[in-house]
Order: C-alpha cells, then structure tokens, then sequence
C-alpha cells in the first residue's frame, strides 16, 4: 500500500490506530469513530493532528460538530461496488464544509479516481501497482463534466451559460 | 463460479469463453481450447473433474486466453460429446431460434 | 431531435478513448477481468452464452435516419447483421468481438452516440413515451427533461456506483406508455392549477423478484427543480439503500422497508437543503436551449380525411387490418403516428436485421422528417407520418417484412432473449414467443380477441417485463429442465398491477396450450367488447385458475 496526495506518492504521517493499540504520546492518528466516541476528550486534548476513520454505514453526519478539530477524514470501501463513500465524501465537502484531507482508504479501482477525485478526496490509499502517471490517466480522462460536484471546476452547465453570455456580448 | 453440473455427476468438460472474441470454447487433451464440444477432453469422477477444472483455471489467470472457466456435465453417446443440460446444449449450439447462427452453422457435431 | 454540442461531442470522444485503453491494457494482462469488469459494465459488455453482448443507448428512444443506418453498418461490420431491440429502448448486439469494440464505439460516437451506462449500478438510459412529440394530449415533449436527466446523470461522481442499476422513465401523457411507476424514479408531467408545468415524481416501483407498483414521493417538482430533487432521491437511496444482498437493493426494497412516508420525508429533508444550496437549479436558458431542438417539424396544413386511404384499404385487406392496429391518432390533423411491429409470425420479438434498419431509415427519410423512435414494447415508430403517405409507408414496409398488423394484439409480444443468448437465463422465452405467436398468428382471431398484452421472461429479472403482461410467462429451472410459470393481471401503464401467479408452472411442452386455454376461457366470460384485462380485473384469477387446471 502507498499513499497518492495531490497526485504524487508521499510518505504517510499519519499512525492508523487499530481500537485495541494503546495511544501514542505523539504524532497524527487516525481512530475508528467507536473509538473516537468513547475517547473524545482524551483524542481532543492531544496537540498533534487527528483523524477520523468511518466504516460504509457510519454518516458523516455524526462528526459534522468536530471537523474543525479533525485534520483528516478517511472514508472506507469495503468494496469497490461499494459506492457509499462518494456520498459521504460529497457532503462533507460541500454540506459541512470541511477542509481538512479526505482520503479514500479500502477497494478503490484505478478507472475510480475521477469520481473519487470530484466528490472531493484528495488522498487515497492505493495499491504499489497504481504509478502518480496512472492516477493522473484517470483524473484527466474527462476534460469536462456535465454535473457540478465537490470540484472546482465549472460544469457543461456553466460553461455554456458563459458561451451564451459571451455570445450576447458580442 | 456459476453451477453447472449435477452434483455427483459422472462426466464433465471444462469449458470457458474466449477472451478476445467472447465465442464458447472447451478444453481440449493437449491443453488447447476448441470451439467444437467434440473435441473435448471428458473427465470421469470428480478428482479428475478437478483436475481438468484446475488445467483450465489456468488459461484465465495467469494465461489470460479466456474467461469463465467452469466444469458442466456432458454424456458419451455413439454419436458423440453430449451436453446434458438445456444451457450448456444450446451454448455448444448456438441460439434455437436462429439456427443460421453460431456453431451449428459453422461446426459439425453439434446437437440439439 | 436533439444534437450535440462541442461538449457532449468531446466527452463521448473522450469515453471512446478511455475505453479503447481499458481493452488494450486488458488484453495485454494488466487489468484482472475484475478489475475490467467494472469498466465494460459501465460500458454495456456483458458476456452472454455465446459470445459478447454490447448494450447501445439510444437515449428515450429517439434516432435520426443517419444514425439507423450507422447502426445498420455496425451490425453489419462487427456483428451477424442483425440488432435486438429492448424493453429500454436499447440496442443490443449479440456477437461484437471485445477487441473490436473500441472502433465500433469510435464509429457510434461519429453519428452522436455511446454505451455510456447502458449496464452497471449506475443510472441507466432514461425512457419515454415514443409518441413523444406528436401525442395529441401530451403536456410538453418529455424528451426535454429526458435529455436534461441524460447529462446530468453521465458519469455522475457520487451516482455510479448505487446499490444497484437505476432506472428512470418519464410520461408527458395521462395514457403512461412509459410504464413510470415500474420503474425506480418515474416521471409524470403535469401542469398545475395555475397552468405551469412540473414533474410528479414516483420513486421505488420495479420489477425483478419483488415487483412493487412506486410511491409517490412529490407532487409537484418544479421545472427548476428537477434535478435537484432527483439528486436527493439518489442521494438517499445511495446513503441507506442495502448493499448486503443483490435482490434487496433496488431502491423499491428501501421504500418498502422503511415506508413510503418515512423515504418522502428523508427526501423532502434532503430537497431543502440541495435546493439551498442552488447549484443544481436547472436555467431557463438551458431549458430552452434543448428544447429547440425537439421543437415539432414543419408540418403543412392538411386535413385528416383522406379518401384514397380508405380506397386503398377496401381493395388492401393487409393494408385495412394495419391501419386497424398500427396507427395512433397525432396532434397535427392530417398527420399520425405509425407504428412498426417488430413481431412477425415465427421471429423474435424486437430483432431486426441491417437491411431492416436501412429500410425503416429510407421511409423515415422520405415520409417522416428522418426521425425513428424505439419503443419500450420492442418496436419501432415513426412520430410524424402524413395521411395521405401511409399506403406508401405500408407497402415498403411490407416488402422489407415490417408490416405485420398486430400492435397491441396478443401476437406483438414482449419477450427477453432468454436462454438462447443470456447467461442468467433459466428458460428459453423467444421459442415460447415464437411458437405462441404461430398458434395464434390468424389476424381476425387476434383482432377478435383484442387488445392483450403477453409478456415472456427467461428468469426473475423479468426484462420481458412478464409481471405486468396481462398474460405473463416466467421461464424457471428445474433440474435444468425449462418450466414455465404463468401470471394474469398485469398492467404496465397508469392502472399499473402485477400479476398474479394462476398456478403450478407448466412444461416447455404444455405452456403453449396453457396459453390458449387462458384466451379461450376469457373468450367465454368477456362481456361485450372487453378487452382481457378488464374481463380478468371483473371476474378475479378463480376462473382461470379452476378451468385451466381441470382441463390438464
Ligand atoms: S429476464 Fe433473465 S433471461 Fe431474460 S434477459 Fe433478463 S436476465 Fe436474461
């Protein structure tokens, strides 16, 4: 396994803590939400950076309070026709805001990135097999979309209102 | 895999699709497939049923020849390899309502 | 109809090149069939019995002449010759090579047209009445919304990997030909009090191994609206619809599950803040945009009397028994709509060779402002025919084998593919459709019997849509024996029922008799000119059920 963020490889930094490992006197972890829930004051008092991990059946509803504390958000597919997380994704990007890394951990496909990459992840937890070049095939397959998403870019929709506003112009 | 044979069934064939062109084909004794069912190798019992099973397995993964590789049970006839179950009859055929279609335009030695 | 512009032309280009480097990387081993599967099922690839099958969208149903002959070339140059019509309005090609088919999708994209979501657990191809545009009581022309929902849901980020596939149908007509409450979102235009137009949206119906008739789940969406109200509806069926078990994660289940009352308020809840958030409201200029392009033809003043059509009918009896059937009324007097069975005596429902599809393209080209529609019942239709042309469109028909007189006869069924092509299939439904439409292929007995719907599935996936066939014929397995079991009842359009099932399942052998024995029964209790459905819906499955089995 290796991390892609922001399209290249880099060394993760974060400690991934199983609920049954003690807690490290330092450093970034990322905590199940079980163990997020029993050990909050105890997770939040800690100076380094938090994350939260979610299984497919736990909303990102339950968290929305504390993402200005969460340095990271990491979304699990069970499988990769497990499309739940897109959801999830989604709403935490646009509904509640949230600017911290959100990263797609579990069966994710390389023909997935695109989709990934527009409901809102930005870091992903891929296999060695999956090169920055592969992950960049993906991403830019299309150059447009027709729906607006988590993405900055400007959809088919406003793309032609601007040709059309252009068009009057003239 | 899908379930295709009978459990306890006495003669089986491995059979599979093709990769590039989708078309039915059967494993054969020298380890070539071929789009005839008559040209089949049929196993006797389940341990050589497995074998042949894992002969083919292997011209999914890591030979990448074809796909869909599974045992169904056939019976020897006079006249031949026979398909036992309506499925595995028409696929070694072609579709029934268009008989102008598939292997038994092109092949001899397929039933209906 | 509608054309695309520089972006729809460029995404579809780029989808071909996309899927040209999944085969290659595919074929060259670097991509596990697993992995690759995702990709051709988003892409229409299945594999069937005998080979490859490729789904072509053809979205609610509508193509121009260029196109039908592109589709005719294609089947001719990748294919057998010959296409498969189906229950969504698609084509199906039943021999394409895998390694072929980047270069046919490459030459689909050159007439506008893709497999974009024509398989996979995404939002299918959207379908529509296709008398859309030329119904004398439609509302507006679905086919707007329809292609709006058709951009909007290609290649949606959070939509393309559901529970499972997603399909949305929309009717502008209170007649529903596009049977909207069997489907996970249907779609009914309806105008308001205050004379506006706005869509009533039906969530959750589907057929499969539990068919249930959709909810309603919004009265009255406004035109602006529509998406963002469909976005809600997936969002939560994306969020809570099952994932654990293949049958029970169609939205219908979710709706079932948690109440129909319960998923309208979760939506509503979801409505008002997608809606907030404004992103998703649909412009009037966009609107308007794609309308222009479904704006009605130029059509000449005419009347609808035309006497040498009925001279031609009294000396034609071929000709006077499809004008009895194939015909429906058109908006624009002196004009109608033809309808082209694809159910000749001893064929397959919904087949249609190349020289078929250039043939229909030629007539469309000359007497219908070279427009094709598909419809959902596996046939084809020309939207906007002048009177006066139809003794000429029936003979060219009928020369290329098209002009059987059966639409919305008992001999005009609904059938899969069934056992002879499909992979999850049970039991053959095109030879049982084959030999029913031989016994009763006699054209008065037809028109005698009236209006009936028979629908065949090969298994319980039911894409011969046999739980709303008045008759409908479900092919099962037992001990890979073919049987057949037998529903009456259904309907498909806005009186919309399942079926009930009349009893034990019949043998390949008997279901032919079976079927007669149900006509002849019917036959006996009609009152007047009841046509089947009414008589089943007076007198209940008892009759049925008690002659049937006593006379096997
Ligand atoms: S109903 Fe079953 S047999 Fe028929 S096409 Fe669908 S999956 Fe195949």
């Amino acid at each position: 396994m290796q991390l892609i963020k922001d399209g290249a490889i880099i060394a993760d930094e974060w400690t991934a803590l199983a609920d049954e490992d003690a807690l490290p006197a330092t450093g970034p972890v990322i905590v199940s939400l079980d163990r997020f829930k029993l050990e909050q004051n105890l997770l939040l008092a800690r100076k380094d950076k938090l994350g939260i991990r979610l299984k497919s059946g736990e909303a990102p509803e339950q968290i929305k309070d504390f993402l200005d504390r969460l340095a990271l958000v990491a979304l699990e597919f069970p499988a990769y026709r497990n499309g739940r997380a897109f959801s999830y994704a989604y709403l935490l990007r646009e509904r509640y805001g949230f600017k911290g890394e959100l990263r797609a951990v579990g069966a994710v496909l390389r023909d997935q990135f695109n989709y990934l990459a527009r409901v809102g992840f930005d870091a992903y937890e891929v296999r060695d097999n999956i090169t920055p070049e592969i992950f960049k095939l993906s991403v830019s397959a299309f150059e447009h979309d027709y729906q607006p998403s988590a993405d900055s870019k400007p959809a088919v929709l406003s793309l032609r209102q601007r040709r059309l506003a252009a068009q009057k112009a003239t | 895999m899908a379930q295709h044979s009978r459990k306890g069934a006495q003669f089986q064939a491995v059979t599979a699709n093709r990769l590039l062109d989708g078309i039915v084909v059967y494993l054969t004794k020298n380890d070539d497939w071929s789009e005839s069912l008559q040209d089949a190798e049929v196993a006797e019992g389940k341990e050589a049923a497995d074998a042949l099973l894992a002969r083919g397995a292997l011209f999914f993964e890591p030979k990448n020849l074809v796909i869909d590789v599974y045992l169904f049970e056939v019976e020897q006839t006079d006249a031949g390899i026979r398909a036992s179950s309506v499925r595995e009859i028409i696929r070694q055929a072609g579709p029934t309502v268009r008989k102008d279609l598939g292997k038994q335009a092109e092949l001899d030695g397929v039933h209906a | 109809m509608y054309r695309y512009d520089e972006f729809d032309q460029q995404l579809v280009n780029e989808r071909v090149a996309q899927f040209r480097d999944q085969v290659t990387r595919r074929l060259a081993g670097e991509l596990s069939e697993d992995e690759f599967k995702m990709s051709r099922l988003m892409n229409g690839v299945y594999l069937q019995l005998h080979s490859y099958m490729l789904r072509i969208a053809i979205p609610y149903g509508t193509l121009s002449s260029r196109q039908v002959h592109k589709l005719a070339d294609i089947t001719r140059k990748y294919d057998k010759g010959y296409g498969h019509f189906t229950t969504r309005q698609n084509l199906q090609l039943n021999w394409p090579a895998l390694k072929d088919i980047p270069d046919l999708l490459a030459e689909l994209a050159s007439v506008e047209m893709h497999c974009i979501q024509t398989s996979g657990n995404c939002i299918r191809n959207t379908t529509s009445d296709h008398h859309a545009g030329a119904a004398p009581d439609e509302l507006e022309d679905p086919r707007v919304i329809c292609e709006v929902i058709r951009q909007w849901s290609t290649f949606h980020p959070e939509f393309s990997f559901l529970p499972r596939k997603f399909k949305i149908a929309v009717s502008a007509t209170e007649h529903d030909r596009a049977a909207i409450r069997v489907h996970d979102i249907g779609i009914q235009i309806v105008k308001n009090a205050a004379g506006e137009i706005g869509y009533e949206v039906w969530a959750g119906g589907g057929l499969g191994r539990t068919p249930i008739i959709g909810k309603k789940v919004g009265d009255f969406v406004p035109r602006e609206d529509l998406l963002a109200f469909l976005e809600s509806v997936l969002r939560v069926y994306n969020m809570f619809g099952r994932r654990d078990n293949l049958y029970k994660s169609r939205i219908k289940i979710l709706v079932h599950e948690v109440g129909a009352d319960e998923i309208r308020r979760q939506v509503a809840a979801e409505f008002k803040e997608v809606k907030a958030r404004g992103t998703l409201q649909l412009p009037e200029e966009e609107v308007a945009r794609i309308r222009k392009y479904f704006a009605p033809p130029e059509f000449e003043t005419l009347s609808d009397d035309v006497p040498e059509i009925n001279a031609a009918a009294a000396k034609d009896k071929g000709f006077a028994d499809w004008l009895k059937s194939n015909i429906s009324a058109h908006k624009q007097p002196g004009y109608t709509i033809v309808n082209i069975s694809l159910k000749p005596v001893g064929l397959t429902p919904g087949d249609c060779s190349a020289d078929q599809m250039d043939v229909v393209a030629d007539i469309a080209e000359k007497y219908a402002f070279s427009e094709i529609r598909v419809a959902h019942e596996q046939n084809l239709c020309l939207a906007h025919v002048r009177r006066k042309d139809l003794y000429e469109v029936y003979t060219a028909l009928k020369a290329a084998d098209l002009g059987t007189p059966n639409i919305g006869l008992i001999t005009d069924q609904i059938a899969c593919p069934g056992l002879d092509y499909c992979n999850l299939a049970n039991a053959r439904s095109i030879a049982i459709a084959q030999r029913l439409s031989e016994r009763f292929q006699d054209i008065e007995f037809q028109q005698k019997i009236g209006r009936l719907h028979l629908n065949t599935s090969g298994c319980i996936n039911a894409c011969g849509h046999h739980h709303v066939g008045h008759i409908g014929i479900l092919g099962v397995d037992k001990k890979g024996v073919e049987y057949y079991q037998v529903t009456l009842g259904g309907a498909a359009d806005e009186t919309a029922a399942i079926g009930d099932i009349v009893g034990p399942a019949f043998t390949e052998g008997e279901i032919v008799d079976a079927i007669d024995t149900i006509v002849k029964i019917y036959l006996d209790l009609r009152q007047g000119d009841e046509i089947f459905i009414d008589t089943y819906r007076r007198v209940g499955v008892q009759p049925f059920k008690d002659k049937l089995y006593a006379a096997h």
